[in-house]
């Protein structure tokens, strides 16, 4: 996650500094390259030619005039490469049916790799764009020779470059052009783009690059990847993520098991999987059936006696303690405004663990091969495993390469590459290629879930029911402290903080002195991985403060909606800045407004139902994308039960570049918010996670899809992400919903039937407008 | 051994018969577009068709193939231009893609048995298939797309 390579939040998404961009004629055609440092003034042949690029973003044009373009985002779902490409190509002027994508491997002249945080279109806009305007600038000045034009006659236009009458096409100039040309790093900043109204590939719709083999089963998953004389393993999995060990092994009943082979307790430096037992069969069936048979006993430190209610009470005595967590937001005065207040509303609020469940099981296969580790596998963040991998396997990271498959699945469970760690142990302990498949409940149980979150909120009101503090507590376990602390930014108090586990308490409203405190749970971080599931912590820190508004509202009687536009101002440190955030907090009342308008004022909803609002700036206060939500319920007040009836949406991404790409990670993202608010939700107890299959974990299906009506806001702002903002907004909606609909506040999700019984008796009849 | 046709091809496993029909296909006969979900027949990413009805390949042993023809979503359609396929591009169903192959394959019996499917057939008969992406609004979509395309071929 390049947070940390980036942030300033004034810059550019993506910093061009200190990059060239080189430009030369290969035995392959032309080659399209950014340059190392202070590389770019030199030949940019000879420069090519010795490697001295940096080219994690590259394109080459063949003598037919095909384009590629490299990519180093995960393909999972998100169509990312189309995406990506269409920048590019958009400044390039080339003809989109000459455009191919190539995901590439882990190499380490790629540079960063990792497809996360709603950020690939948001960082690579700028760079791919300047790339293809300085390929496109080439392409014609070489044109200009050939056909012997002056530059400034000619334009380029769907693979041609046009001069009066004469013309040549790209092929051509690859075929019969020199090209060896150079940009500096200055050249490149200065190099202008396309205005808006002259974009032909960006924000115009286009069939997917990745989806006519997802319809016929030539799609290449991890779980698809094989090489010759591969053995099938599958772990065990030991009773507690972090504190156990192997006391002994029983096989005996696993070797009338056809095809079972052996099996190995794994030594694992990394310490990445403790107290993993690998069974290796000839095949994943007969593996399947000899680890069921295989008897391991363990050792286990006192987190097989903690469960999810442990944690939360954990987590409610952190915050209690003042002197706990990090100061996001801390202005002066908060505690006095609290002192002084007229009134105070306080509730706190809670969420439980929620599984990744991507559809494929987690696996990957390892082997070494002259000297090279290859690891082969759907992963999400190559740059974060490579180096636990070296450590594991006792090697340099420059011996490991990760080749990268499709994703059956993202979500952020492969942003964690713990489970490529048992699969090369296991190969390196028997010398052969091993592929490691995990059942769905070995994939459960190794999951890196989302924590469970306790969350206190505040507000001071004065005696005209002004607001004039807020303060935002939110305890959790961190992935990134567990999995990259060195990734942590610090806080007002000095204190590291997990950035992605507070994000979104640190709102866009203006509520006078403001404070959001973050706090490692660290008895879940001990317990288990926590993950970075789909959105992280505006997952739960929106499901606290935006249910918070509405509370807030009702307590000076104002309609939720006209309370929210009151406190989104812009003033102050919501005013945004450019590039990511211009215009702040009014773009964010503006898609409230819009939603507002669409959903309009209808009084004849039937009886029991509600609409509920919510409004988030989706993943974080860097890259906001404006997302409001409208939720339509209808309650059974005998069963508790939760029928969802529609949600309407509508977001302000700022330049939509797959129009239809950007719609489906809106559908898709909405459902999973709805999913996580109304049939999903697991618990820990005693050291494991209670779900296993799809018996008792029940994500939503397709008879529970409500009705779903979706617009984005039209823009030309910068691209911020989209794969997860939508689901930010969607959970405290519908608990908004439920409330308007019968009274019953809700104040934890997931929202079963009988939370809503319970609720029901404390309700008090809804306020008619 | 075991003897069956294979997407119209005879083929015959040495495996043992109550090896489950996903793992057959996928590691003794090759064919990968079948998938592994969840092992416990609730998730539909292993659906093929066997003597033309929809199952669970994953909870099916191979001894219940016996003599019978399997298709698999390689076999849908020769050239992967069945009016599903073309229906799940059209309306770009897909997100993953993950669980698209079992998506198919069930709603290739569902148009068999309900040609025009009304939304609740489609919920009945697809409900068992969980799409983790939750592209489900489009692949009802391409059910119906479908459903059109293959009536107007009837009539023609």
């Amino acid at each position: 996650m390049s947070k940390f390579e980036r942030h300033d939040p004034d810059s550019e998404p993506f910093a061009l500094s200190r990059r060239g961009f080189l430009i030369a004629a290969t035995s392959a055609g032309v080659l399209f390259a950014f340059s190392r440092s202070g590389l770019a003034e030199e030949d940019a042949a000879t420069a090519i030619a010795n490697k001295q690029y940096d080219p994690n973003l590259w394109c080459s044009i063949d003598a037919d005039g095909i384009v590629t373009v490299n990519i180093i985002r995960a393909e999972m779902g998100q169509h990312v490469g189309t995406a990506l490409a269409r920048i590019l190509a958009d400044e390039l002027e080339a003809d989109w049916n000459n455009v191919r994508i190539n995901h590439v491997d882990s190499d380490p002249k790629w540079g960063t790799m990792v497809t996360g945080g709603s950020w690939s279109v948001w960082q690579s806009f700028t760079p791919l764009s300047k790339a293809g305007a300085a390929a496109r600038t080439a392409m014609i000045g070489e044109a200009a020779k050939l056909l012997g034009v002056a530059t400034a006659a000619c334009t380029a236009r769907n693979s041609v470059v046009s001069a009066g009458s004469k013309s040549i096409s790209y092929a051509d100039i690859v075929k019969r052009g020199s090209l060896n040309r150079s940009f500096s790093e200055d050249e490149l900043k200065s190099m202008t783009v396309k205005p808006p109204d002259q974009r032909r590939l960006v924000g115009h719709e286009t069939q997917a690059i990745d989806i006519p083999d997802k319809t016929d089963g030539k799609a290449i998953y991890g779980l698809d990847a094989k090489v010759e004389g591969m053995v099938h393993g599958r772990p065990k999995i030991p009773p507690t993520r972090n504190g156990s060990k192997v006391v002994s092994v029983d096989d005996s009943a696993a070797k009338k098991i056809k095809g079972y082979l052996s099996h190995v307790v794994l030594d694992d430096p990394s310490n990445t999987v403790p107290g993993w037992v690998m069974v290796f069969a000839d095949s994943v069936h007969s593996a399947i059936r000899a680890t069921d048979l295989v008897k391991v006993t363990w050792s286990n430190d006192d987190t097989a006696s903690i469960s999810e209610k442990d944690i939360l009470d954990h987590g409610a005595k952190l915050i209690a303690d003042a002197s706990k967590g990090s100061m996001v937001f801390n202005d002066d005065g908060v505690d006095a405004a609290f002192s002084a207040a007229d009134s105070v509303l306080e509730q706190t609020y809670t969420t439980a663990s929620v599984l990744h469940f991507a559809l494929e099981p987690i696996n990957a296969l390892a082997f070494e091969k002259d000297g090279i580790w290859e690891i082969h596998t759907g992963n999400q963040w190559q740059s974060l495993a490579l180096p636990v991998l070296a450590k594991a396997l006792g090697v340099d990271e420059k011996k490991i390469v990760m080749r990268t498959y499709r994703l059956g699945g993202g979500f952020g469970r492969r942003l964690n590459g713990d489970y490529t760690v048992p699969a090369a142990l296991a190969s390196k302990s028997i010398g052969k290629p091993v592929k490691m498949v995990c059942t769905r409940a070995d994939d459960m149980l190794f999951d890196s879930f989302r924590s469970p979150s306790l969350q206190r909120v505040r507000m001071a009101f004065d005696k005209q029911g002004k607001v004039t503090a807020m303060q935002h507590d939110a305890s959790a376990g961190w992935p990134t402290q567990v999995m990259v602390p060195s990734f942590m930014p610090k806080g007002l108090n000095g204190e590291p903080y997990d950035p992605f586990s507070i994000s979104g308490a640190d709102s866009w409203y203006t509520v006078g002195a403001q404070r959001v405190r973050a706090i490692s749970n660290d008895m879940a971080n001990r317990a288990f991985r926590p993950g970075w599931l789909r959105s992280v912590g505006p997952g739960w820190t929106n499901w606290a403060s935006e249910t918070f508004m509405d509370e807030a509202a009702h307590k000076v009687a104002m309609d939720p909606v006209a309370f929210r536009l009151s406190l989104l101002d812009g003033k102050g440190r919501n005013a945004g800045s450019a590039p990511n955030s211009v215009g702040g907090a009014l773009r964010q009342a503006a898609v409230l407004k819009r939603l507002k308008e669409k959903v309009g004022s209808d009084t004849s909803l039937p009886k029991d139902s509600g609409i509920g609002f919510a409004t988030t700036f989706g993943q974080e206060r860097d890259m906001p994308t404006w997302v409001a939500c409208a939720a339509q319920v209808q309650v059974d007040r005998e069963t508790g039960r939760v029928r969802l009836q529609k949600l309407t949406l509508v977001v302000d991404a700022g330049t939509v570049v797959h129009p239809d790409g950007a719609l489906a990670q809106v559908e898709g993202g909405s459902l999973w918010g709805a999913s996580m608010a109304l049939h999903e939700g697991s618990e820990f107890v005693n050291g494991q996670i209670k779900d296993t299959n799809l018996n008792t974990y029940t994500p939503l299906r397709m008879g529970d899809v409500p009705e779903l009506d979706i617009e984005f806001i039209e823009s030309t702002q910068t691209a911020v992400g989209l794969g997860e903002p939508a689901t930010t907004v969607v959970g405290p909606a519908i608990g908004n919903a439920i409330f308007a609909a019968v009274g019953a506040r809700l104040r934890h999700i997931p929202i079963r039937p009988a939370d809503v019984l319970a609720a029901l008796k404390q309700a008090t009849p809804p306020a008619q407008a | 051994m075991t003897t069956m046709q294979l997407n119209g091809r005879a083929v015959s496993v040495d495996a043992e018969p109550d090896t489950p029909l996903l793992w057959v296909i996928r590691d003794e006969l090759g064919l990968t577009g079948t998938k592994f979900g969840c092992g416990i027949g609730m998730c539909g990413a292993c659906t093929v068709h066997l003597n033309g009805r929809a199952i669970r390949s994953c909870i099916t042993p191979l001894s219940a193939a016996e003599g019978s023809e399997i298709t698999t979503i390689e076999g849908l359609d020769p050239a992967g231009q069945h009016p599903l396929q073309k229906a799940w591009i059209e309306t770009q169903a897909p997100q993953c893609g993950y669980c698209q192959s079992g998506q198919i394959m069930q709603a290739a019996t569902l148009l068999k048995d309900f040609p025009q499917p009304t939304d609740k057939d489609i919920d009945a008969v697809m409900n068992g298939s969980l799409c983790r992406c939750m592209a489900y609004r489009r692949i009802r979509a391409a059910i119906k797309l479908a459903a059109v395309e293959m009536s107007q071929g009837e009539q023609s």
